[in-house]
């Protein structure tokens, strides 16, 4: 039976209604995956190029192309628009909206006004923290440091205010997920039959909904200050500037889960479907994303190791090197799974496998930083801006972009051209590598961040780094080029083009309104034996449920009575 | 086409460099200059090593399984390895055990950096935006840090504006300065040369522009040396003197001596001159009017320039305010 060619004319959730208002006003978790990716991208395009900016004005020490000012609100602009509105929603919002409900063989998520609010929300917050930063000037790095951000004469009262609201979106997001991964789970699929994108989605909306509230509140404190004259953070006002710190660090460490945990999940489900072999140590990849959420709120500290006293610094230090267990235990399970697996060298598996070599590079090279004594010579270096950019780009957008490619046949019907995609993932890779290596030997040379001019002893690092951004900008260009010639002339996509045996891939592609005719049974989702390639149309038809002695293996739990359904 | 040139030129590392500049050219780390250094050294070499070994574990694994386990048969479904519980222990108990001793390693060295000696040489130091001044026992002021090798110095830090952070690279040593607090950081230089100095915090406009050198001298040449700095307006005339303190003070980062506008009003021609304020009076620039406008800038904004200077007050002392005054005059074409 192939679903494809019987549902070819069937509606799906693309052309169900018709007109720019129906999308507008949507409730289908789809439509609103779908308008979060375009809003997100947009987001990415606008930040993106105003990296090219930063790396061509650093392609000479002094002026190359503008003037101090103006490059201090481009890296900014670069870092507030990355963070918080692209990185940040990346792949909950976007790609996690689209996937979670099929993945739970549900019709949407459980609150689905609030899923469209929190759309809502993202682009009234976007709009108003970018209109604000351009013509208030905003110039004070995406972290609004106190007291400059309380003294500097540009708006960042607006620009606040803008972060606020995102934090709004992010936290309906989350707690819309949360409450689905709950309720609405089909019978069959216990916490342990869960696909581990979900437990990175789930570990990531506790995050939002307890560190998000925290950046709301600092930010409403930071704009008392400034309106009201109340002396928070301001020394002059009988305020303490480090407060600000900890407040700001206190979600925004989290933050940094926010944004990698469902990179870790889309990359489980990548590495397991393109190996055809089931992924190994589930429960310890499960569980090491509840430990990384739960030690992400306690090492907030390690950003002000050369701010604190040594006995905060010490407790801090010995806290951040937890994190670093549960992320090798990710990285081996990876591994292990590739080995005697079947794998296929495609474009989602090709990023899988940079985001191991990237990732591996930005958690490795947080060992430095852990490091009291070696951090003390590399904070607020290049360094620390080549590290959190091998764990931000080399984790996070690699494993979104992965994502994307996998499940974009689902997302739109089509196929892409899988050379051009092939080439553009390279030019990434070794565009990326390039920009960022260089910032790593500069930074530990002692190339301070947020420069506008550097000393003559930097300078070939900083071309090589501009050349390198160069690289990955056309291969990124190339990526949108293809992938919007799919959706006008791409090849017609089948129902489950990869063999994956998530319940997502069990309906048309793509998705028909109500995302399944019939509620599918939930079966261990790395169990490759329920669906069969089938030579005629390029699709793994679902041949039925697999055997119940597999099933209770793979949980591990056998006897516990915690494989039993709910 | 120039840029083309000297991009490439850029690349292949031939630039043309200042003394100091050199200073922290190396292959990953800049020179050892200070006694900590090499000790932060010889960590990040550990680190560094075994970043490497896992490193090259994980992607020497990853070539060999994508080699030997490609797709041949799309139906072919790996073998079920669920887990293998004594290879996850193994593999979470062997990292857990390397960052205790690397923490353990890192706190070590660091309580070294953290804790300044008791008999260390103090030196005082301000941050503002955007320059550094270092205040030294006898009284001394100077825009360039200068210190001895024979003894462990101490810099005792503050700001009178925003969030700066002292980075000495040669030294391995960086500490935040905050504005209304002490910060202190020690360090003991052993190899004299020069070298750069850093703000490290981003703190607005000219950030990149607020780096200085620390001039590292055998002992009895740095006594020496602060010996004539201190006493060098003796040795001047007061015009001279005010040249100096012009240069020395950071004055000059803003106000020109050869009639062009900067932050502040130039001095050339100022000394006499009727002066306009912001609230419309009016005054003539005579020795009360330069006096005041050093100690106390604020009560006294040009029309056209923004409030920005931040006072002197007790960082001019009467023979330096006197000798501002008499350069200020000899500026003055009459």
């Amino acid at each position: 039976m192939s679903s494809a060619t019987d549902h070819a004319e069937e509606s799906n959730y693309l052309n169900a209604k018709p007109g720019l208002m129906s999308w507008l006003t949507t409730l289908d978790h789809k439509r609103i995956g779908v308008m979060y990716l375009i809003s997100i991208l947009t987001a990415f395009f606008i930040a993106g190029m105003l990296a090219m900016l930063v790396r061509t004005e650093l392609l000479t020490p002094g002026r190359t192309i503008v003037d101090p000012d103006t490059y201090n609100q481009f890296f900014t602009l670069h870092g507030a628009i990355m963070v918080f509105m692209f990185i940040i929603p990346g792949i909950p919002a976007a790609l996690g909206n689209f996937v979670l409900p099929l993945m739970l063989g549900a019709k949407d998520v459980a609150f689905p006004r609030l899923n469209l609010m929190s759309w809502y929300l993202w682009v009234f917050g976007g709009v108003f923290a970018v209109v604000s930063m351009v013509t208030g000037a905003v110039d004070t790095g995406w972290t609004f440091y106190t007291p400059y951000s309380t003294d500097t004469s540009t708006s960042v009262i607006n620009m606040t205010l803008g972060v606020f609201i995102l934090g709004f979106a992010s936290i309906f997001t989350g707690i819309n997920f949360v409450v689905t991964i709950h309720k609405l789970r089909p019978a069959g699929m216990t916490w342990w039959r869960m696909p581990l994108m979900l437990w990175g989605l789930y570990a990531t909306a506790i995050i939002q909904v307890l560190a998000t509230p925290v950046i709301g509140i600092t930010m409403l404190l930071l704009i008392a200050e400034r309106t009201l004259g109340v002396g928070i953070f301001d020394p002059a006002l009988g305020g303490d500037p480090l407060l600000y710190q900890h407040f700001f660090w206190f979600y925004s460490h989290p933050a940094v889960y926010i944004m990698i945990l469902p990179a870790m999940g889309v990359i489980s489900e990548l590495i397991s479907v393109h190996s055809r072999k089931t992924i190994f140590g589930y429960q310890a990849i499960a569980l090491s994303s509840v430990a990384i959420a739960a030690f992400s709120f306690i090492v907030w500290g390690h950003h002000m190791f050369t701010a604190m006293s040594p006995m905060a610094n010490m407790v801090f230090s010995a806290l951040t090197f937890s994190v670093s267990i549960p992320s090798a235990v990710k990285t081996f399970n990876w591994l292990a799974t590739l080995y005697r697996g079947h794998i296929r060298l495609n474009t989602p598996m090709l990023y899988a496998l940079s985001f191991l070599f990237l990732f591996g590079i930005g958690g490795l090279t947080g060992l430095f930083l852990g490091t009291l004594a070696v951090d003390v010579h590399l904070h607020d270096t290049y360094f620390v801006v080549a590290h959190f950019h091998y764990v931000m780009f080399g984790g996070t957008v690699i494993a979104f972009l992965g994502g994307l490619h996998h499940w974009w046949p689902k997302m739109f019907g089509r196929m892409y051209n899988e050379g051009l995609a092939k080439l553009a993932c390279f030019l990434i890779f070794i565009g990326f590598n390039i920009t960022f290596m260089s910032q790593f030997i500069m930074g530990s040379l002692g190339m301070p961040r947020r420069y506008y001019d550097y000393i003559d002893a930097y300078g070939s690092y900083h071309v090589w780094s501009s050349i390198g951004a160069y690289i990955m900008a056309v291969g990124f260009f190339l990526t949108a080029g293809y992938l919007i010639h799919s959706l006008i002339a791409g090849k017609k996509a089948v129902e489950n083009p990869w063999g994956a045996a998530t319940l997502e891939w069990r309906t048309a592609s793509p998705p028909i309104e109500h995302n399944f005719h019939e509620t599918p049974d939930a079966n261990y989702p790395y169990d490759y034996s329920v669906n069969r390639f089938n030579p005629d149309t390029g699709n793994y038809d679902h041949i039925g449920a697999p055997a119940q002695e597999d099933d209770d293996r793979a949980v591990g739990f056998h006897g516990h009575g915690l494989e039993s359904t709910t | 086409m120039n840029l083309f040139v000297e991009l490439v030129a850029r690349l292949l590392g031939v630039t043309p460099a200042m003394a100091s500049d050199n200073a922290l050219r190396g292959l990953y780390l800049p020179p050892e200059a200070s006694t900590s250094a090499g000790h932060i050294d010889w960590m990040f070499d550990v680190i560094l090593w075994i970043c490497i070994f896992f490193f090259v574990l994980i992607v020497v694994l990853m070539g060999l399984f994508i080699m030997r386990y490609r797709v041949k048969d799309p139906n072919a479904e790996g073998p079920r390895i669920y887990h293998n519980t004594a290879l996850e222990v193994t593999w979470t108990a062997i990292p857990l055990g390397i960052v205790v001793v690397i923490f353990w390693l890192g706190f070590k060295g660091y309580m070294d950096l953290a804790v300044p000696p008791a008999n260390a040489y103090e030196i005082q130091v301000t941050g503002q935006k955007w320059s550094w001044s270092f205040t030294y026992p006898t009284g001394h002021v100077d825009n360039v840090l200068h210190v001895p090798t024979d003894r462990p110095v101490t810099l005792i830090m503050t700001s009178t504006d925003v969030i700066h952070s002292m980075y000495l690279p040669a030294f391995r040593a960086k500490m935040d300065v905050f504005p209304g607090r002490y910060s202190k950081l020690w360090f003991d230089a052993d190899e004299p040369g020069t070298y750069p100095l850093f703000c490290a915090e981003y703190c607005g406009t000219e950030h990149s522009s607020m780096i200085s050198e620390v001039v590292v001298q055998e002992g009895p040449e740095f006594d020496e040396w602060l010996t004539v700095a201190s006493n060098i307006l003796a040795t001047m005339t007061p015009e001279e003197g005010g040249k100096y303190l012009w240069e020395k003070r950071g004055c000059n980062q803003c106000h020109s001596v050869d009639g062009s506008a900067g932050i502040g009003p130039t001095f050339v021609n100022l000394f006499g001159a009727q002066r306009a304020f912001g609230d419309g009076t009016t005054t003539v620039a005579d020795e009360n009017y330069i006096r005041k406008s050093i100690l106390e800038p604020q009560s006294q904004i040009v029309a056209g320039f923004d409030g920005v200077m931040p006072t002197f007050q007790g960082r001019f002392n009467d023979e330096e305010l006197g000798a501002m005054i008499a350069y200020i005059k000899s500026l003055t074409s009459s």
